[in-house]
C-alpha cells in the first residue's frame, strides 16, 4: 500500500506496518528461528512456568469439582448463575478479536492484519478451549455431556431447539471448529517454509506432516487463497453471530437487567472490545521479548486502539440505553434493577465497571496515549478487568434481587471460584507460551508480500529477484 | 534436497481422510448400537433366584392369575412381591417336604422375608407406578413378555427411556379391555387402530403431550 501511494509522490504519514530492511531470508529466519533454536529462553521458561502453575490449579479445581459436584462454587438460589458463566462469557468475548482481525480485516483487505493474525487467531482457539470448560463442567455431570447434542439416544429424547441454551452449544462448537480450520490452513504455507528451513529430520518430518504436501507451486497457492477466503466469508457472520446467541441466553430470559433487544449487538461490541484488549495486553510483552517491533509496529498498536475505543463507545451507549429503557419502559421492576444496579448492595461493581471500561479507555482519544505502550498496556489491562465486571454486574446482579424480595439473597463466591477463574487464564497462558515457542507467530508469507522486494517487476529483473524464493509466487493478497 | 517422505505417503494421506471419517461414523455407529444390545440391557438374561421358582409351572402351567401373588398391581405404584405366607398357602400343603423348598419353609418358620431377586429395575429417578397402568388397559403381558413361558424370570423390554416413551406417544396401540388386562397370550386384534382409541376414549387417557412431559415420570 505505502509503495503505491510514494509512486504517486506522496508520502504516507503512517508509519509503515513492517520495518525497513528485510528481504525473504532475513525475514524467514526472524520468525522460524523462534521455533527452530534447540534451547528454550530463560524468560520462557519462566513465564511458562508460572502459567503451567496455575494450570494445575486449574487441573486440581477441576478433579475436585468432579469428585464433590458444583456445590463447591458460591452458586446457590437465586444467583444460580454466577462466576462459571461470567468467565464462559468473558473467555468466548475475547476470542472474538482473533476471528475479527483474520476474517473481516482480510475480507477489507487491511494489510496491518498480516502479522497479527495468526497470534490473535491462536488467542481465539484458546479462549475458546477455556471458556468451553465452563458450560461444560457447570452441567453438574460433565461426564453426560453429550446429552447436549442431538443425537438419537436411548432416551428417545432431542434436546429443547427452543432453547437459547441448545443454540449455544452450536454457536460455540462451531466457532471452535471453523476458527481451529481456519488458523490451520492459515499455518499450512509457513509449515512448508519451516520444513524447508529446519536442519534437524525430525523437525523436519514434523513439519513436513503439518505442511500436509505444501509445495508452494502456483496451483497450491491458487487453492490456498480461495480455500482461505470462503473460511473468511464462512468465519465473518460468525464474529456477529457467537455473542449474539451468548446474549440470548440472557435476553430470552425474563429477569429484569436480561430481558433486552440490545443485548445483541451491545454483547458482539463488547466482545471485540475485549478481545483486542487481550490482543493487545498479551502482544506487547511478546513484541517485547522476542523483538517483534518491526512486525508489530506502533501503527498496529494505533490501529488496535482504534478500534478498543470505537467499539468501547458502541458497549457505552449500550450503558446508557439499559438506563433508558429502564425509564422508559415504565416497569416498576426494570427500573428497580436499574437503581439497585447502580446503588444497590453491588453498586460499587457497577462504578468500577464505568471507570474500567468507559473512563479511562477514553484516554486513548490522545495521540501521545495511543503511541505509548505502558499506556495502551494499562487501557487494555483496565477493558479487560472492566469486560469481566460487565458480565458480573449482568448475571449475578440481575438475579440476586428479582422480582420478589423475599427471595433476595447476596451471592458470595468460593475460593473455588477463584481458583477456576485464575486457572484457566494459566490455562490460556500455557497454550499460549507453548505456541509461542513451537509455532511461527507471524505468518511469513504473508509479510513477504508486503516488502519491497515481492513488487512485481518487469522483465529480467523481476525473475532475477524471484528466483529461488519461495514467498516470490505469493500472488497479491491483502494489500 | 533429500524427499523426507515415501511416494506412498501420497496415498496414505489421501487415504486418511476417507478413514477419519468411516472411523468417526463407524464409532458413532457402534455406540449408538451397543447400548442398545441386551449386554447393556440386560433384557433376555434368566435372574437366578433364591428358590427354584417357575412362572411357567405357577402362570402357565396351573392358571394362576398374576394378582393372586402381585396383589396391589391395582391399588399402589408397586405390583407387590407375595410373602412367604402367599407361598405357605398352597405348600403347607403340596410338595410340603421337597428339599428345594426348604428356604421357603425356613422363611415361614423364622419369619425372615426371601430375599427375592429384582429383574425389572427402573432408575429411582422415575416414578412408575403399576396400578396406573394396569387400570388403564396396559396388560401385564405388554411389558412384562410371556411371563406363563419362562421358567426363570427376564426382561423382554429394554426399559431403557425411548422404550416407555413409545407407548406414551401412542398408548392406543397396546390399551385392551380391562377383562384382557392379566392375559398372557393376548395379541392386538386386527382393528386395534379403532378400538385402541375408543378405549383411550373410555379410559380417559390423557394427551400424549401430558403423557411424555417430563414430570410425568420425572418428578
Amino acid at each position: 500500500m505505502a509503495d503505491k501511494i510514494e509512486n504517486n509522490g506522496y508520502v504516507d504519514p503512517r508509519p509503515p506496518v513492517i520495518g525497513p530492511g528485510y528481504t525473504f531470508e532475513t525475514l524467514t529466519s526472524k520468525i522460524a528461528d523462534v521455533v527452530l533454536m534447540r534451547r528454550f529462553q530463560k524468560g520462557w521458561i519462566f513465564g511458562f512456568g508460572i502459567a503451567f502453575l496455575l494450570a494445575l490449579v486449574l487441573f486440581n479445581t477441576i478433579a475436585y469439582l468432579v469428585l464433590k459436584g458444583v456445590g463447591i462454587w458460591g452458586n446457590s438460589v437465586p444467583v444460580g448463575w454466577a462466576f462459571d458463566i461470567i468467565n464462559f462469557v468473558w473467555w468466548i468475548g475475547i476470542g472474538h478479536a482473533g476471528t475479527l482481525i483474520s476474517a473481516i480485516l482480510l475480507l477489507l483487505r487491511q494489510s496491518w492484519r498480516n502479522s497479527i493474525n495468526r497470534f490473535a487467531e491462536a488467542m481465539t482457539l484458546f479462549a475458546v478451549a477455556c471458556a468451553g470448560l465452563f458450560p461444560a463442567l457447570h452441567t453438574g455431570r460433565p461426564w453426560v455431556d453429550y446429552w447436549l447434542f442431538p443425537y438419537p439416544n436411548t432416551m428417545g429424547m432431542w434436546p429443547n431447539f427452543r432453547s437459547p441454551l441448545m443454540w449455544d452449544v452450536f454457536a460455540v462448537s462451531t466457532y471452535a471448529t471453523v476458527s481451529a480450520i481456519f488458523w490451520f490452513i492459515g499455518l499450512i504455507p509457513d509449515f512448508g517454509t519451516m520444513r524447508d528451513t529446519a536442519k534437524q529430520p525430525w523437525q523436519r518430518a514434523i513439519f513436513g506432516i503439518l505442511s500436509m504436501g505444501w509445495r508452494g507451486d502456483a496451483k497450491h497457492w491458487h487453492r490456498y487463497e480461495s480455500a482461505y477466503l470462503l473460511l473468511a466469508g464462512l468465519s465473518t457472520p460468525l464474529v456477529l453471530s457467537v455473542h449474539s446467541i451468548v446474549s440470548f441466553d440472557f435476553s430470552v430470559g425474563i429477569i429484569p437487567g436480561w430481558h433486552a433487544t440490545i443485548f445483541p449487538p451491545y454483547f458482539v461490541a463488547g466482545a471485540v472490545y475485549a478481545g483486542f484488549a487481550m490482543v493487545l495486553t498479551i502482544g506487547i510483552p511478546v513484541r517485547k521479548f522476542y523483538n517483534l517491533e518491526d512486525f508489530i509496529t506502533i501503527r498496529h498498536i494505533r490501529n488496535m486502539c482504534k478500534v478498543m475505543l470505537a467499539t468501547g463507545l458502541i458497549v457505552g451507549y449500550g450503558y446508557l440505553m439499559e438506563l433508558f429503557f429502564a425509564w422508559y419502559s415504565g416497569n416498576t421492576y426494570e427500573q428497580f434493577m436499574m437503581k439497585n444496579r447502580m446503588f444497590g448492595p453491588y453498586g460499587y461493581m457497577y462504578w468500577l465497571l464505568i471507570l474500567c471500561n468507559i473512563l479511562v479507555p477514553q484516554l486513548l482519544w490522545v495521540k501521545k496515549y495511543r503511541d505509548n505502550l505502558l499506556v495502551v498496556f494499562v487501557v487494555s489491562m483496565f477493558i479487560n478487568v472492566g469486560m469481566w465486571l460487565e458480565r458480573f454486574v449482568i448475571i449475578v446482579m440481575s438475579l440476586h434481587r428479582d422480582f420478589l424480595p423475599s427471595s433476595w439473597r447476596m451471592y458470595s463466591p468460593s475460593l473455588f471460584d477463584f481458583s477456576m477463574f485464575f486457572g484457566t487464564i494459566g490455562l490460556f497462558l500455557t497454550l499460549m507460551f507453548l505456541f509461542l515457542r513451537f509455532v511461527p507467530i507471524i505468518p511469513m508469507f504473508e509479510m513477504k508480500v508486503m516488502l519491497p522486494q515481492a513488487k512485481v517487476e518487469e522483465g529480467d529483473e523481476a525473475a532475477q529477484k524471484e528466483k529461488g524464493t519461495l514467498g516470490g509466487a505469493v500472488p497479491q493478497f491483502g494489500d | 534436497m533429500p524427499q523426507i517422505f515415501p511416494r506412498s505417503a501420497n496415498t496414505l494421506a489421501r487415504f486418511s481422510i476417507v478413514l477419519v471419517g468411516l472411523i468417526a461414523g463407524g464409532a458413532l455407529w457402534f455406540i449408538l448400537n451397543f447400548n442398545r444390545t441386551t449386554y447393556v440391557t440386560q433384557a433376555f438374561v434368566a435372574r437366578q433366584q433364591p428358590v427354584q421358582f417357575s412362572h411357567k409351572h405357577h402362570v402357565g402351567d396351573d392358571g394362576i392369575d398374576c394378582r393372586y401373588c402381585h396383589q396391589t398391581v391395582e391399588k399402589t405404584a408397586s405390583a407387590g412381591l407375595p410373602s412367604t405366607k402367599t407361598c405357605m398357602n398352597c405348600h403347607s400343603q403340596l410338595f410340603a417336604n421337597v428339599p428345594y423348598l426348604e428356604i421357603v419353609r425356613e422363611s415361614w418358620r423364622s419369619g425372615k422375608p426371601i430375599e427375592w431377586q429384582r429383574v425389572h429395575d427402573l432408575p429411582d429417578f422415575s416414578y412408575f407406578n403399576h396400578s396406573i397402568h394396569v387400570n388403564k388397559g396396559v396388560g401385564c403381558s405388554t411389558c412384562h413378555g410371556r411371563v406363563d413361558l419362562m421358567p426363570l424370570m427376564w426382561n423382554t423390554q429394554s426399559l431403557q427411556m425411548e422404550w416407555c416413551l413409545s407407548c406414551h406417544r401412542a398408548p392406543e396401540k397396546v390399551l385392551r379391555e380391562q377383562k384382557d388386562i392379566t392375559k398372557m397370550d393376548w395379541v392386538a386384534p386386527p382393528d386395534q387402530d379403532v378400538k385402541g382409541k375408543e378405549l383411550a376414549k373410555q379410559y380417559n387417557i390423557q394427551s400424549t403431550s401430558v403423557l411424555t412431559s417430563c414430570s410425568t415420570c420425572h418428578r
